[in-house]
């Protein structure tokens, strides 16, 4: 009886919106192929991103809010492949080594200001991502078209300014999916997709075995101890920061380039959301996260965003109202996730104090210290 | 020479740049054709309407809550102040009262259960406050769906399901403050009403900092062990001051409604913390500080940008870039207090 | 075991801090694998000492030190804890510096972790080796058997009993590759009597190969079964510096405290004679001042002193009774029981405090004098207050906090630029005058100070002193007075008590032998929870 208690207290949040997802299948009307065809299409597009999110939780950082920032590098990645006409698998490659580079570059100026910004990381995070679309739009509307000649004339404003708010993909779509596509009965599996995440969990057990990666979980729990072991703590927590921002980068690519279309100034935004209350539905917490709370994550809160909007439409007859309640599940999500963590955090504390008085009282009644 | 030294460390060199800013635009406006005496009584408009949301924020800052992206919240209740007065067919100053009534009851019991979240969680309260923001923001767009509004001119379409997206104050309460005692000065209107209700507000809060209440809060947020050993209970003064946050910042959106003259649901509050923590920051205030002064200067430097930099900027380039000026100052701002090493001597 | 060659030699030691003389002609000899128990009061230099020895950095940052220290016959001046780490010495403090999430091994290896390189090292660095966790496994049951324990390798930290966190630190301390030298500062605190003998044969275990230690306890009857020779530090001199055969703990606790300086009889004022703070067997959990079980009475109009150790609980008893802590047990005062866990309840009692905690909990640093001075008052007993509206709120009366603050500037003479000074801006002493004058506006009946003269100029102290045995004296003000410095509870106190392991080792008269004190800071000496003398 007791694990059963403490698995439900370990995992409340991944059951909550499990036991929502399970209510909402049959009021949505959705027959259980549709589901799991558009479970495998969202899952290979949306699960890199999600994995940018380990590192700096390891590494004691919460959710990286300023991924966001390496979704737009490979933005701008995307921009120019499309520009130059670089069609397929060549256009991801070039938007790839556009977007690493930068994503290098913003990863080191994230990790500077959360540094500076210790025991706020995510609100910080949270609000360098704003920062960051102004200086992105500056960069987009002004920056090119001005500076940087844009050549393709759909990539255009249509007043001749920057690039446009909307930007078809259709060159480079399906530049990875397609490379080689299996039919599994009524449903087609991205391969290579899949094999790019594959590896991308191989490197993310490897990274854990290393001197970094130890690094890492060693500052996530005591960052004076680790300091004081000579482990330079700052150094670490940016080296997260530029991996995770990296990551992110690829991540969206590969996002970008299964739905084939980009709003151009918007969809950078929409990673971080998504993703955090990816991996929090998945059981991680701001101070653990593994590779199975991805997987579930994303699953579950990909079934979420499917059914609950039509389940709400049944249910209040409105789409309105399916539509407003799949956002409050998102922003539910990692609202509770967070108030339960932060919860459990303050309830630990008071316990270690609780502790140690329970032992001091019964050393008390004895008579004296042993 | 060190005084201005030390000014200029503790003021910061953002702050002056932003107010060194506003005063070019300032005196780019003649010169570009942009009729200064509009822009004034539009600077004073848009002042009056933000105040006191600005305002709201101070209480939860002194007590060591940090900056109160919670804010939604407290909108939140006025929304449903103005919404359910408006139901009930209560127009002009009745209407007012009556919906700062509601206001204040809804704000005090979101405020304190918002304050009793708050005190049961320890580590980046403002991402959570900010969350539970956006979530309740969410539910209560449900609400606005669902809940029995059937006043005709309040619901959408001819079924009546569900409040429209935004609701006209013309037949209510509109302009009824910025009316009041409305004169001009040169051909500049002055918003009277709205700016004496404004400065009521501030006196209230300029007051309620002074009482033995007030002086415990400031102590709280200053050092919560110091205030523990002289017996205050560091929780019960936070709860207080989330529940004066969150009726200030009810109270501030009817203000802010009946000067714009529409009432906005659904999604409208989601991010409306945001301009008003900039504007706090912008005033001199920090994530531990904050003061009536800050306030004052730092809602009419901000509401000043705004203003200004679309008309000026609007005769000599590109419309866009005053936003994108408007999100760079407001984040960079927040980024700027957040990453300020609090000067806490120990 | 002595192997006769020198391992460390320090000449001349010798550190002021801000004019402070803190050490004065420190010299001592250690040879390769001999153990040296190294024993002293508060204050009598031993902290600062191993601070020198291990490169602290606030040493440097403080003005250096003079003398010399050579290690293997050369000279050696630390600048960083790493460069004595290198140089072979380790050193164990008394919090712990484990990873919880960690596991023994892990632990051990911390930083220093076994490696294996592969080719993403030639890119991106050293720190994309994966770890060779099976050789470092080897390494740490090598320390583990060298020190003699029964440690777990893999078992993690948080889930380790108090006991096997000290072993897991001593066991990193000698996994370094050339360690010579292990300095271990109150090891056995936090260990039971079987696990402490555990160490000791650890100790024995390792000097026997040769690591020399430094073993800093005030469990005299430890540092007598275990060391080799005994090094006496008292007011930063070295007063004693012997081999351990033939010397008994008494002999070693009288060389600790002893002072041949006759204590001038203390006008003391008289008490009454009925008992006006009555404490039985409290308990108060503060971390590292853990009282376990302390029963005392103090009688009306008595200065009551409270001696004792660093972290043997003194400090907790104050913080305890005024809610600061979690605490149980029976506190009366003036026949009144007092609530415990709550510091209104405490302040409502008659009760006031001056905490040892200057800054953290003494003061509001941003703030004015004004400010300092009246909030107790205003908080816990409304005053300082104009009520508005027939008293349905009150807001603060500035001009009565001025003129309070004046009073007290005054009286204290206290030295500032005037009552709207910020409290941070004031220098030490005239911060604890702050301290007392906020107590004092309380017009308390009994009042707990604690360590009223740490960090602050002998000038101050004075006053500091001097005042409280004056509201003593003038007003019947009940004192309890806790602090670290023996001279100075035996100045003014009419009885003075010892706590030793969160209990009352003892109740001394201040005219009582120097000896007999230090017998009981170091847990010897008759009585439990009753007067010695």
């Amino acid at each position: 009886m007791r694990n059963v208690k403490s698995f439900v207290a370990d995992n409340i949040v991944t059951l909550i919106f499990l036991t929502i997802t399970i209510i909402a299948i049959p009021f949505s009307g959705l027959s259980g192929s549709y589901i799991i065809s558009n479970l495998i299409d969202r899952f290979a597009r949306s699960s890199f991103l999600v994995f940018a999110l380990i590192l700096p939780i390891m590494a004691g950082m919460g959710i990286n809010f300023a991924m966001v920032l390496g979704a737009t590098a490979g933005q701008i990645g995307l921009i120019f492949a499309v520009d130059h006409n670089i069609m397929g698998t060549e256009g991801l490659i070039l938007a790839t080594l556009v977007g690493i580079p930068l994503s290098v570059g913003l990863g080191w100026f994230s990790g500077q200001v959360l540094n500076r910004a210790r025991g706020r990381e995510m609100v910080t995070g949270f609000i360098l991502g704003y920062f960051m679309d102004g200086i992105y739009q500056f960069f987009g509307l002004y920056i090119m078209g001005w500076l940087i000649p844009i050549r393709t004339a759909q990539v255009m404003q249509i007043d001749g300014g920057g690039v446009r708010n909307t930007l078809a993909l259709e060159s480079v779509r399906g530049g990875l999916d397609k490379i080689v596509s299996l039919k599994v009965g009524p449903f087609s599996i991205p391969v290579v997709t899949f094999a790019v995440i594959a590896v991308l969990c191989l490197f993310i057990i490897w990274f854990r075995r290393t001197k970094l990666g130890q690094d890492m979980r060693a500052i996530g729990q005591e960052q004076g101890i680790s300091h004081a072991a000579g482990i330079n703590v700052d150094r670490t927590r940016i080296l997260a920061i530029v991996i995770s921002t990296v990551l992110a980068c690829i991540g969206q690519i590969i996002y970008l380039q299964n739905l084939g279309n980009m709003f151009t100034y918007t969809s950078q935004r929409q990673a971080g959301y998504y993703a955090a209350a990816a991996i929090l539905v998945g059981g991680a917490t701001v101070s653990k996260a593994s590779i199975k709370n991805v997987f579930i994550g994303v699953f579950l809160v990909h079934a979420l965003y499917i059914t609950t909007p039509l389940a709400g439409k049944a249910l209040f007859k409105s789409a309105m109202v399916g539509q407003y309640m799949s956002d409050f599940i998102n922003y539910g999500i990692i609202a509770s996730a967070l108030v339960l963590h932060a919860w459990k955090n303050k309830r630990a504390a008071d316990l270690a104090r609780a502790g140690l008085r329970m032992s001091a009282e019964a050393q008390a009644a004895a008579g004296g210290v042993a | 020479m060190s005084s201005i030294k030390t000014f200029i460390t503790d003021f910061g060199w953002p702050r002056i740049i932003i107010a060194l800013f506003l005063l070019s635009l300032f005196v780019a406006a003649p010169i570009v054709g942009v009729d200064l005496g509009a822009s004034i009584g539009d600077v004073l408009n848009r002042f009056g309407q933000n105040a006191i949301m600005v305002l709201a924020l101070v209480p939860m800052v002194q007590s060591g809550c940090g900056l109160n992206f919670g804010l939604p919240i407290g909108i939140l209740a006025g929304l449903l102040g103005s919404t359910i007065t408006m139901q009930l067919g209560l127009t002009g100053l009745t209407g007012l009262l009556v919906a700062i009534l509601i206001t204040i009851v809804f704000g005090v019991i979101f405020g304190y259960l918002y304050g009793k979240l708050l005190n049961n969680v320890k580590g980046e309260e403002m991402t959570i406050a900010m969350y539970v923001g956006f979530s309740a923001v969410m539910l209560f767009s449900i609400l606005w769906l669902v809940l029995p509004f059937n006043k005709a001119d309040l619901v959408m379409g001819y079924a009546g399901e569900g409040l429209r997206r935004s609701i006209a104050l013309e037949d209510y309460w509109g302009k009824l403050l910025n009316n009041f005692g409305q004169f001009s000065i040169g051909g500049t209107p002055i918003p009277t009403g709205l700016l004496l209700f404004v400065g009521l507000c501030v006196f209230f809060v300029y007051v309620f900092m002074r009482t033995r209440t007030g002086t415990a809060m400031t102590a709280v947020g200053s050092n919560p062990d110091f205030a523990r050993a002289s017996g205050v209970s560091v929780e019960r003064m936070r709860t207080v001051s989330t529940v004066v946050s969150t009726v200030l910042g009810g109270i501030g959106i009817l203000a802010y409604q009946q000067s714009f003259g529409w009432v906005q649901v659904y999604d409208a509050p989601l991010f409306m913390a945001f301009p008003a923590v900039s504007a706090l920051l912008i005033g001199g205030a920090s994530v531990t500080k904050a003061s009536m002064v800050n306030v004052v200067l730092g809602t009419f430097l901000f509401q000043g940008i705004l203003t200004m930099t679309p008309s000026v900027i609007n005769n000599v380039l590109k419309n866009e870039l005053s936003e994108v000026i408007r999100i760079i100052v407001t984040n960079g701002m927040i980024i700027y207090a957040l990453t300020r090493k609090t000067k806490v001597a120990k | 075991m002595s192997t006769g060659t020198r391992l460390l030699s320090l000449h001349g030691i010798s550190k002021e801090f801000y004019g402070n003389v803190v050490l004065e002609d420190i010299s001592f000899d250690l040879d390769r694998g001999q153990i040296i128990g190294l024993v002293g009061e508060n204050g009598a230099g031993k902290t600062t000492l191993m601070r020198i020895l291990f490169g602290m950095p606030v040493i440097a940052e403080t003005g250096g030190f003079n003398g010399t220290i050579e290690l293997d016959g050369q000279p050696v001046a630390f600048k960083t804890p790493f460069d004595a780490l290198d140089a072979g010495i380790g050193m164990v403090h008394q919090e712990f510096s484990l990873i919880p999430g960690f596991s023994t091994t892990e632990n051990i290896a911390l930083n220093r972790e076994s490696l294996k390189p592969n080719f993403a090292c030639d890119i991106f660095g050293k720190r994309m080796s994966v770890l060779d966790r099976v050789t470092m496994r080897e390494r740490a049951v090598k320390a583990i058997h060298t020190l003699g324990v029964k440690l777990d390798p893999d078992m993690l930290v948080s889930e380790m009993p108090v006991g096997h966190k000290q072993f897991t630190e001593i066991a990193r301390e000698i996994d370094r590759k050339n360690v010579k030298l292990l300095v271990l500062d109150e090891p056995t605190a936090v260990l039971t009597e079987t696990e402490a003998e555990v160490l000791l044969s650890s100790m024995r275990a390792l000097a026997a190969q040769g690591i020399s230690i430094i073993f800093i306890s005030h469990r005299l009857h430890e540092i007598t079964k275990v060391a080799d020779k005994i090094v006496v530090l008292r007011d930063g001199k070295i007063v004693k510096d012997v081999p351990v055969a033939g010397v008994s703990v008494q002999d070693i606790a009288a060389w600790m405290v002893g002072r041949d300086v006759k204590t001038k009889a203390a006008h003391l004022s008289v008490c009454k004679d009925s008992v006006y703070l009555n404490v039985e067997h409290l308990w108060v959990d503060m971390p590292g001042e853990t009282v376990r079980d302390v029963s005392f009475q103090v009688m009306e109009g008595e200065i009551f002193g409270i001696g004792g150790l660093a972290g043997q609980g003194k400090l907790g008893i104050a913080n305890g009774v005024m809610g600061l802590f979690p605490a149980g047990g029976q506190v009366t005062v003036g026949g009144q029981d007092v609530t415990l866990n709550n510091p209104h309840a405490a302040l409502n009692s008659d009760i006031a405090f001056v905490s040892e905690d200057r800054r953290g909990v003494g003061l509001l640093l941003d703030e004015s004098l004004e400010w300092n001075i009246a909030f107790t008052a205003m908080q816990a007993k409304r005053q300082h207050l104009i009520p508005v509206l027939g008293g349905l709120f009150s807001v603060r009366d500035e001009k009565s906090m001025k003129a309070l603050a004046l009073e007290y500037i005054e009286s204290l003479e206290i030295r500032c630029t005037g009552p709207r000074q910020r409290a941070k801006e004031l220098s030490g002493g005239n911060q604890q005058k702050i301290c007392l004058a906020k107590a004092f506006a309380l017009k308390p009946k009994l009042l707990f100070v604690s360590e009223p003269t740490r960090g602050i100029d002998v000038g101050a102290k004075a006053i500091v002193l001097e005042t409280l045995r004056a509201y003593n004296r003038d007003y019947g003000m009940t004192i309890v007075m806790i602090s670290s410095e023996l001279e100075e509870l035996r100045s003014i106190c009419h009885r003075v008590a010892i706590v030793d392991e969160g209990k009352i080792a003892g109740i001394l008269p201040p005219t009582a032998d120097v000896a007999q004190f230090g017998l009981l800071m170091s847990g010897l000496g008759a009585g439990k929870n009753g007067d010695a003398a």
